[in-house]
């Protein structure tokens, strides 16, 4: 089975129900995705898989045939950059480990809706858990990555 | 008063980690210096502290874990200052495990990441090694070029002398041959000229967190990232209930899983090890465990708050006692009194406890995770694999969160990885991890506790103050508190109330049982500042004062706790129409905070927190975003446990398993936050802890200004 990753097909030929997490991390080494709850609970977890965000946890990669995958290491669409130099600028991060599922849900968010009003940013970032609580400063930086694309 | 929550006093650790610091060997430099030199760029120590690269980098080591603090920008910035670096050439990485070199002075002498102490307990330390380090660069300089020392100037990474000029790193070698000066003859940049030190983050000039860049494309390196090549993934079965044990296990279905290679006992479960987590993870849900409950706690939440209610009927340990002490509590006026229930708090780091460990018998052990303790982990490995700790390599990676997790006086983990590597005689590396579910169920938490608050009004006064908690004890049986040493901890935040209030007494219960406990973000405080700051404006209404009005008349002789609270007051401005306000005011890890919170109380009883203004004064500060960014984390965490966060246990099991029943902070419930910080130049202290205290109270007591009701029980849930 063929799976189209960051750009590139990857051959899956692992269990039915394997979660694209594990691929990904495991045999793939893209290791920026990263694992929290294991329930769809938290977004640590988030690529974009034609665009959407989604739970790399709790979605099979065998469920994904066809279908372009887009983690934190392959993340270079217009909205993509502008949400990591706006991160790298307000100095979001503090231990980092939900950043790259937060920057991957601002992106899918900035995709669709590039000027997002504050509850806009909220209600498309609400269900990504910081447990350092960087939320005051994602919202800002959503902010400004929505300035850098124009 | 003694500053109780600082992990300062030597006089209490140091009886304690003898056992850990008497080793005194030295590991990881050389094997460093090795990986190192098979690539272009070698590295040139400058004392333990600065390595200078080829490429003329400047790496500092921290002997603090970086888990999202920022003390590897805080620490490597007091280095960059001293040495006139550029910022461009700072990096920095973890110190090896070795106590002699990176112990820390607040642990006594033991590494150790906690208390809010890295920036507190090595300012000094490392302006020292800074300045060492340029004046070993210019005296090589001086040497080199046949100059005097005087005419040899540093800035921005470059050394020169009329038209002599080098870089760092083109001076390393020879400056590592030059004896370092006596650190009595050092001398000190003076403030006025810093480049680094109490600077604003500048974009432009690429000055700010130096982990931000690899956090943000994803090359940053955590515990969990490792994954040495054939490595088994482990996952352990653990008791359901608190001081449960194997009785024994009928691996024949797990085995039977596909890719599970193992199964083996060890003190505290059962591990299924398999080539990859979903294996593994399978494997486990296959596995029967009979479980020997014969020692296991069996009570529920419940059972627990009222065997902790009838201990508050007679006194516990003194703690604090000012003029008639309990005594004081009877008489003249009115006596309030309510008890505060806090539960059990589940750290909940982002990144799930795990460790890898490469182990070879009788030989050496390779040990990868995020700990707070690196040495006390090394110490545990060697316990448990009968090898010397020079035999015993820790590398200490990146950690996602930990909030005081990663801090375990046990090495739980590391006991855990090194016990399973041990069963299959070092095969296969083997990674340890644990899931969601078993992070929020495996005990470790903040202690659920009673606070039974009693205050005496007269005359529209607080006449006297009593303040009795029941809790476990977070210290007890760790190196951290000789036996006999009353558990500060606990108390800490309670016994030290500022107020001056002419009768106070101060006392608490310490109760043993199988949930196990350990310090959360900000320790003791957690509870003590709610209790003391809530109940004070209960108080303070009940005597018909303004609490803001009344907390200034008795913090006159308190000029740092006063001065923040009068400046978040300030700031905060006029309230808005339609919002209620609550303000408190702590000082912990030697800092001094005051929040402001103002509250929505919506017509449905629902109440939102939408703006908190924080004051901080830390004292000297180094990098002002950092402090920023800590007091706004701190809201946040602080803001998430008393809103939603409890872990219950019924029949002696916990009740919560993850991220849908253990409710924590998302970005909808999270305030505006504008953090002010008071100039200091008093030394610096902790900023890592003092922001969660004071946001409790702060939000407690916007809605008694809204609904006049106590809010003693914990969390406070979605209505006022």
């Amino acid at each position: 089975m063929k799976l189209t990753i960051n750009g590139k097909e990857q051959e899956y030929a692992g269990e039915e129900d394997r979660p694209l997490l594990w691929y990904l991390r495991e045999d793939l080494k893209l290791t920026g995705t990263k694992f929290g709850c294991g329930v769809a609970a938290c977004g640590a977890c988030t690529v974009l898989v034609d665009g959407q965000p989604t739970r790399a946890c709790v979605t099979p990669a065998a469920s994904l045939e066809g279908k372009k995958i887009t983690t934190i290491e392959g993340l270079d669409t217009p909205a993509g950059q502008a949400v990591q130099k706006a991160w790298a600028e307000l100095d979001v991060v503090q231990c980092g480990w939900c950043q790259s599922g937060q920057m991957l849900a601002a992106t899918a968010l900035l995709t669709t809706t590039p000027k997002p009003s504050e509850q806009q940013i909220t209600d498309g970032m609400t269900s990504n858990i910081c447990r350092c609580a960087t939320y005051h400063r994602i919202r800002g930086a959503v902010a400004r990555a929505s300035e850098i694309m124009g | 008063m003694a500053d109780t929550a600082t992990f300062s006093p030597s006089r209490r650790f140091v009886l304690g980690v003898v056992g850990f610091g008497a080793a005194g060997f030295a590991v990881g430099c050389d094997l460093r210096a090795a990986d190192a030199a098979s690539g272009p760029v070698t590295q040139t120590a400058l004392g333990d502290y600065v390595r200078i690269g080829s490429d003329n980098t400047v790496t500092v080591y921290l002997r603090h874990i970086e888990f999202g603090q920022g003390v590897s920008t805080g620490l490597t910035t007091i280095v960059a200052e001293e040495i006139d670096a550029d910022w461009k050439q700072m990096r920095f990485e973890h110190s090896p495990a070795d106590n002699a070199k990176y112990g820390n002075p607040a642990f006594g002498g033991m590494m150790g990441t906690g208390g809010s102490t890295a920036i507190f307990s090595s300012y000094q330390q490392l302006r020292a090694a800074g300045a060492t380090a340029r004046e070993m660069l210019r005296q090589a300089a001086a040497t080199k070029w046949k100059v005097d020392p005087s005419t040899v100037v540093l800035a921005k990474g470059e050394v020169q002398s009329g038209a002599n000029k080098a870089t760092f790193g083109e001076l390393a070698a020879e400056a590592s041959k030059i004896a370092a000066p006596d650190q009595a003859s050092l001398k000190y940049k003076d403030p006025s000229t810093y480049q680094f030190i109490g600077k604003e983050r500048d974009v432009a000039a690429d000055f700010g967190r130096l982990d931000t860049p690899d956090k943000v494309h994803a090359k940053a390196h955590y515990a969990l990232d490792y994954n040495p090549e054939g490595a088994l993934t482990a996952l352990l079965t653990r008791s359901p209930k608190f001081g449960g044990k194997v009785a024994s296990f009928d691996a024949t279905a797990a085995k039977a899983v596909p890719g599970v290679t193992d199964i083996v006992q060890i003190s505290n479960g059962v591990a299924v090890l398999a080539t990859n987590f979903w294996a593994a993870k399978k494997g486990r849900e296959a596995l029967k465990v009979t479980w020997d409950d014969s020692a296991a706690e069996t009570r529920s939440t419940e059972a627990l708050v009222a065997d902790y209610k009838k201990l508050l009927a007679k006194p516990g340990l003194e703690a604090r006692k000012e003029g008639a002490g309990a005594a004081g509590l009877k008489g003249a006026g009115q006596v309030i009194t309510a008890d505060f229930e806090f539960p059990y708090l589940v750290h909940a780091p982002m990144e799930p406890l795990n460790c890898t460990i490469e182990y070879k018998p009788g030989e050496s052990c390779m040990i990868h995770s995020g700990s707070q303790m690196p040495t006390g982990d090394q110490a545990a490995a060697c316990a448990v694999l009968g090898l010397k700790p020079e035999q015993v390599v820790i590398t200490t990676m990146l950690a996602g969160g930990s909030f005081g997790r990663r801090a375990t006086p046990d090495a739980d983990l590391v006991s855990e990885a090194a016990q399973i590597a041990k069963a299959i005689e070092g095969k296969a590396p083997v990674k340890l991890m644990w899931t969601r579910e078993d992070d929020i169920r495996s005990g470790k938490y903040r202690p659920m506790n009673v606070h039974r608050m009693t205050a005496r009004i007269n005359n529209g006064a607080i006449e006297a103050w009593g303040d009795r908690t029941a809790i476990q004890s977070i210290m007890e049986g760790t190196p951290f508190l000789p036996p006999g040493t009353p558990d500060f901890s606990s108390i800490e935040g309670s016994n030290d109330i500022a107020y001056s209030i002419p009768n106070i007494s101060v006392d608490v219960h310490l109760v043993k049982h199988p949930v196990s406990v350990l310090w959360w973000r900000s320790v003791g405080h957690t509870h003590t500042a709610y209790a003391k700051e809530h109940f004070f404006d209960v108080a303070a209404r009940k005597a018909g004062k303004d609490p803001v009005e009344l907390r200034r008349a008795l913090l006159v002789n308190e000029p740092r706790q006063l001065g923040v609270l009068n400046l978040a007051v300030e700031k905060a401005g006029p309230l808005p129409a339609g919002k209620t306000r609550g303000v408190a005011v702590h000082h912990s890890f030697s800092s001094y905070v005051a929040e402001v919170a103002d509250v929505t109380v919506n017509a449905d009883g629902t109440f939102h927190v939408d703006r908190v203004v924080c004051a901080v004064d830390c004292g000297i500060v180094i990098n002002p975003d950092i402090v920023r960014a800590q007091m706004e984390g701190g809201i946040g965490y602080g803001l998430s446990a008393i809103l939603g966060e409890a872990l219950t246990i019924k029949d002696g099991a916990p009740v919560q398993s993850n991220f849908f029943d253990y409710n924590v902070l998302r970005m909808a419930q999270m305030p505006k936050v504008e953090v002010f910080i008071v100039p200091s130049t008093e030394a610096p202290s902790g900023v890592g802890e003092p922001g969660v205290p004071p946001i409790g109270p702060a939000v407690a007591n916007a809605l008694l200004a809204s609904t006049g009701k106590t809010y003693a029980k914990l969390p406070l849930g979605t209505k006022a």
